[in-house]
């Protein structure tokens, strides 16, 4: 049977939205399945039931207080934040020589960084144990910014360099006519028009430290000072064959949120900033 | 000519070369300047990444223990490798470790591989114009959004042997007769692995397709439509060679990333021997085992494997470069 242009055309588009719901199903699902975990108790759990029964907040009560994962909320924020604030305030200025100034090794800097940013974080474990010790930080939350800073760093000078090269030229140059030096250009013509990468960058480094997990793990025994990731990760029941998959839904979901929320209201930003490093490179 | 040896990842100075005597003074100062510009953010790199890395090396040649570590001996090359007195011992002599560079390697072949496919087909569907368009897009940033260890403990409950929704969908569909034991049986684990990791990373590589996508001039395949070309010709002859360059780079970025797992596999399947990666068990060897020395040398050789695909990745791309400008 011959199918008419329309008829073609309306199978397409009939193809497209199948397509589209599948994939909005398998993204959403294993979240909304850990929505549904984290509100049921006892034998519910383990009923396969793909609709809400019950809502029972109490594992969330028992996840933020009992199993400290609120404080953990707290120190994840901490660390997230002055990493963020550190390796934007060091990668503007390295960004602004990248991008806009020729010197001779520069090519072999940009080189370097992009090394780095490839590094396995397992390959520095054993020295940088010894340095956070050396400098009285093991345990205590400066290890994890020290070491976070660093392993930022690279990704958001190549992401700012990119982004900086994309403005005009003309801008500087009115700048050095007007007699400013560097300083003054960086601090008063670059960074207020920076602002929005500025955003889309920190976003994106305040996601890779919400998240990491290797260092977290590593540096870091007290539970007071444990990152969101550990907690999860160590969230034990009882017994070693009775994991509370309530309470570990319950966090898991209260960890995710902000990011997830995060992410929504800045989209169009953080799509931006993943693909400048890449693509526009 | 120096923005072609930079090659493909560099980007090229924004200013063009000053020539006056007076410019080149002003040239000089700045390129003063920006060494002073840099010079944190290089700092830092020497003494938080660079120094690490050698200590890393150092302790390698060391028997060294994690309590105690600045009393140790030199043993040369016996973490690595050990031949004396008959038996072989070290790093390159321990089974387990030959089982997890398999392991890696067959993650990052299985889940970049799938990944790609999937990134490729979703960039394709996005790229699409229908309603809805902006949901599917916001719905596919959910899973790069969740943490990995987050993933880690969600999927581990969907493939719960006995309460899973994997099972109970396999079940219910009839595609298996009696549940599976994802996590705890070897053949399957990885599996496990891999399925949470590709649906964690197919949007960041979808959304690198789909930018290179959007690139593409509307025009070109206008004039092929009306050539007679088919849908997958346009794909196969249009898309493909136009969006290369920016799936060679995503797919960089992932086997970097990939052959670096650690977090995913120490959580969903508690780095068993049938999933452990190279970077878990130097990590198992150096906290774990409190061996310094050997965890060390693990670590040393992790760092070299990565490194060398990377190079390897760099002359692909510079012999590729070569060939093209040749050409032209």
């Amino acid at each position: 049977m011959k199918l008419t242009r329309k008829q073609r055309a309306f199978a397409n588009q009939l193809w497209i939205y199948l397509a589209a719901f599948v994939v909005g199903v398998i993204c959403v699902f294993p979240f909304y399945n850990a929505v549904l975990t984290s509100l049921r108790t006892g034998q519910e759990l383990f009923l396969a039931n793909y609709l809400p029964t019950t809502f029972h907040w109490e594992n969330y009560v028992n996840a933020l207080g009992e199993n400290g994962v609120g404080r953990s909320l707290l120190n994840s924020f901490v660390v997230a934040t002055v990493t963020v604030g550190m390796c934007l305030t060091v990668s503007i200025t390295a960004a602004f020589a990248l991008a806009r100034v020729r010197f001779q090794g520069r090519k072999y800097v940009l080189f370097t960084i992009l090394c780095v940013s490839m590094f396995p974080q397992v390959a520095v474990l054993s020295g940088m144990f010894e340095l956070v010790r050396f400098m009285g930080l093991y345990d205590s939350l400066g290890a994890l910014i020290l070491s976070y800073t660093t392993f930022s760093l690279p990704f958001t000078v190549w992401v700012l360099t990119t982004f900086m090269r994309a403005l005009p030229v003309e801008l500087e140059e009115a700048a050095i006519v007007d007699g400013a030096g560097l300083w003054v250009i960086i601090t008063r013509v670059f960074a207020p028009i920076m602002g929005p990468s500025l955003v889309t960058t920190g976003l994106l480094a305040f996601i890779g430290a919400w998240n990491e997990f290797m260092f977290a793990l590593t540096f870091i025994i007290s539970n007071e000072n444990r990152t969101v990731p550990v907690a999860i990760g160590m969230l034990q029941g009882t017994s070693q064959y009775e994991l509370p998959w309530g309470h570990i839904m319950a966090a898991s979901v209260v960890v995710t949120v902000p990011i997830i929320a995060l992410v929504l209201i800045f989209q169009k930003r953080i799509v931006s900033g993943l693909t400048a490093g890449a693509v526009k490179g | 000519m120096r923005q072609s040896s930079e090659g493909l990842l560099l980007p090229p100075v924004a200013l063009a070369p000053p020539r006056t005597a007076r410019k080149r003074s002003l040239q000089r100062r700045r390129s003063r300047a920006a060494w002073l510009l840099i010079a944190p953010a290089v700092v830092l790199l020497a003494a938080v990444a660079g120094w690490p890395l050698a200590r890393t090396l150092f302790y390698s040649f060391t028997n060294a223990v994690l309590d105690t570590p600045e009393e140790y001996d030199f043993v040369g090359l016996a973490n690595y490798l050990d031949l004396a007195g008959g038996e072989r011992f070290g790093v390159l002599a321990d089974p387990l470790w030959w089982q997890a560079v398999g392991n890696t390697l067959w993650f990052t072949f299985a889940s970049v591989s799938l990944e790609l496919v999937f990134g490729m087909l979703l960039a394709l569907l996005m790229n699409q114009k229908f309603r809805g368009q902006a949901l599917v897009r916001t719905a596919i940033l959910v899973p790069w959004a969740i943490p990995t260890i987050v993933t880690a403990k969600m999927w581990g409950w969907m493939f719960h042997d006995q309460y899973g929704v994997v099972n109970d969908l396999l079940l219910r569909v009839g595609l298996i007769d009696t549940p599976l034991a994802w996590i705890a049986e070897p053949g399957l684990s990885m599996w496990a692995v891999v399925m949470a990791d590709v649906w964690k990373t197919v949007p960041f590589m979808a959304l690198m397709l789909l930018a290179a996508l959007q690139m593409v001039p509307a025009d070109l395949y206008e004039a092929a439509r009306v050539d007679g070309a088919n849908a997958w010709q346009r794909f196969r002859r249009i898309t493909l060679p136009l969006i290369m360059p920016a799936v060679i780079v995503a797919l960089i970025f992932r086997v970097m990333d990939a052959m670096r797992v650690f977090d995913l596999i120490y959580v969903l399947t508690s780095n068993s021997e049938a999933t452990i990666s190279i970077s878990g068990y130097a990590r198992e060897q150096m906290i774990a085992f409190q061996e310094m020395g050997t965890g060390s040398a693990a670590s040393v050789l992790v760092f070299m494997m990565v490194a060398g695909i990377a190079a390897s990745f760099l002359w692909i791309g510079r012999f590729n470069h070569e060939g093209k400008e040749g050409k032209a």
